[in-house]
């Protein structure tokens, strides 16, 4: 598929903005969830495991891709220190998208839970060990609000490129540039 | 815009504003601002209050002993819903039988509500939760109550029992919890764990071969006959006295449980864990549960599990019982807690440890 130099991959900013939508539901339903012992916390956690096994489905296909097709250059007028905290933030935002599905399942496999969402049941991927469950419980809640942050700062980011640079950093996982 | 210009004002309020939004949300939607919602914590929290805190155990029901056996299916559950462990055949089980309260060392008569809690395995992966009471109803019928409950029924430092000025506005404002003292006073109180009738306390949801719902409470029925404690003497009971019994009869040989499914009739109350269904029912027989063996929490498998009873096979799920959820939200904040505390010996751990140095 070819594209202009300046934007990510179709496909990628397709899989960007789907996930958008489901991580910032997924931190929603997570803190939702535990904030009420309520009818809403058994629907909330019905909603939960299956949308976390999906997004982790989704970042295995992403990631690749990203790696694959890679990213438009930032633009040649960013200072340095933008740049490396530009380039950090992704780093630390895919981290997050792997790491919070993946604690979620591990933490399920230490505290004896069958791991289930529908008709999909997955296998433990660690020993039942309440002290491992107690660190990745606690885990799950510190990693969900930092990556909330993170994401903040990076829709901030994006809008400050798109509204106040206005230098097509934006645009680049938009509609992208005219060909 | 060159770098030494200001950034305008408008786009930076707007940035500014959405991330606010955002934050704002957030905290909404885990409760920080708006309308006070109850939490599974919270439940834990009013638990603790009532019968004293006792890190790294279960903030109810905290004493226990593990049991293993199986589950003889017969069959004619698959008539009500397509679980796995419905099907004709064996299937190993574990589970933990316990007594009400947080206090993991109190004394059996003190506070004699016995539990049967289940975990039934199939060999495809399907996995069946139960947590049971040796009452077919409950005291409350929803989270907020139960709460209240708790609070009402904290025993004064000063005079050891309930203050009255609260308990009495509250049974005032919760006839179902009078009711449910007054169906305790009659009932017998089964002398063992082997001869209790346990009870799924909230109604299920089942879903057949053909799609068709029923909504079901179960019991397991013992097949040793039912004799009761002395109500007026249990301060005297042994401090271990019910599980020692538990032991020693299982050393002897096993118990049996039958299972009934009963099918609600048009009508029947199910999203109240506080009203019985009375008059006669369509129930199901699915099968014979046999207790082989009982193991110290220590030694068995049950003491590390949340026996949540919303863990259900396809073909069960839970009923519209609002208690269903609290009841798992409420497990979930003391497995959480217990397990960053770490486990502590159990009153029959004790016992057999003590047993082995003599």
């Amino acid at each position: 598929m070819s594209r202009h130099p300046r934007d990510f991959h179709p496909l990628l900013r397709l899989l960007h903005w789907l996930m958008a939508l489901m991580v910032l539901a997924m931190l929603f339903i997570g803190v939702g969830m535990v904030s009420t012992a309520g009818p809403l916390y058994p629907a909330l956690l019905a909603l939960h495991r299956p949308v976390g096994i999906a997004l982790l489905v989704l970042v295995l296909l992403r990631l690749p891709l990203r790696l694959l097709t890679g990213a438009p250059p930032l633009p040649a007028d960013l200072p340095g220190p933008q740049k490396l905290v530009a380039k950090a933030s992704h780093v630390l935002l895919y981290a997050s998208m792997v790491g919070m599905p993946l604690i979620g399942w591990a933490m399920l496999s230490a505290g004896g839970y069958p791991v289930v969402a529908g008709s999909v049941s997955l296998p433990p991927i660690l020993p039942h060990d309440l002290q491992l469950y107690a660190l990745l419980r606690l885990a799950h809640t510190v990693v969900a609000l930092l990556f909330f942050a993170l994401v903040l700062a990076h829709l901030s980011a994006a809008l400050f490129h798109g509204l106040i640079r206005r230098d097509g950093v934006l645009r680049s996982m938009t509609s992208g540039h005219r060909r | 815009m060159p770098a030494h210009e200001k950034p305008p004002f408008a786009p930076m309020a707007l940035i500014g504003a959405v991330a606010v939004s955002l934050s704002l949300g957030l905290a909404w939607a885990g409760g920080l601002i708006g309308p006070h919602r109850i939490s599974g914590g919270e439940v834990a929290n009013a638990l603790e209050g009532n019968g004293g805190r006792f890190p790294g155990y279960r903030r109810a029901h905290a004493k226990g002993l593990c049991f293993s056996g199986s589950f003889a299916a017969n069959g004619e559950g698959t008539a009500l819903s397509t679980a796995s462990a419905f099907r004709a055949g064996a299937y190993p089980v574990m589970g933990r039988f316990s007594l009400g309260g947080g206090n993991p060392l109190a004394g059996d008569g003190r506070n004699v509500f016995h539990s049967m809690a289940l975990m039934l395995r199939t060999p495809d992966g399907q996995e069946w939760r139960m947590a049971m009471d040796h009452t077919p109803i409950f005291p409350v019928a929803d989270v907020a109550s139960f709460v209240g409950l708790m609070k009402a029924t904290t025993p004064d430092p000063r005079t050891g029992k309930p203050d009255l000025a609260v308990l009495k506005p509250f049974l005032a404002a919760h006839p179902e919890v009078t009711a449910f003292q007054g169906y305790m006073a009659k009932a017998i109180l089964p002398d063992s764990f082997a001869n209790a009738t346990y009870y799924s306390i909230n109604a299920f949801r089942f879903i057949d071969a053909s799609g068709a719902q029923h909504m079901v409470r179960w019991q397991f029925e013992p097949e040793a006959p039912l004799t009761g404690l002395d109500k007026t003497r249990l301060a005297d009971l042994p401090r271990d006295a019910l599980f020692r019994e538990m032991i020693a009869r299982t050393a002897k040989g096993p118990s049996r449980w039958h299972l009934k499914l009963v099918v609600a009739n048009p009508g029947d109350v199910t999203n109240k864990a506080t009203v019985a269904w009375s008059g006669p029912h369509r129930s199901v027989e699915a099968g014979v549960l046999t207790l082989t063996a009982v193991q110290p929490e220590e030694a068995g498998a049950c003491r590390d599990l949340n026996f949540d009873p919303t863990i259900l096979p396809p073909g069960i799920s839970p009923s519209d019982d609002p208690l269903l959820g609290a009841r798992s939200g409420t497990y979930s904040s003391s497995f959480t807690r217990r397990a960053g505390e770490g486990a502590h010996p159990s009153a029959i751990g004790q016992d057999s440890a003590r047993e082995k140095s003599q």
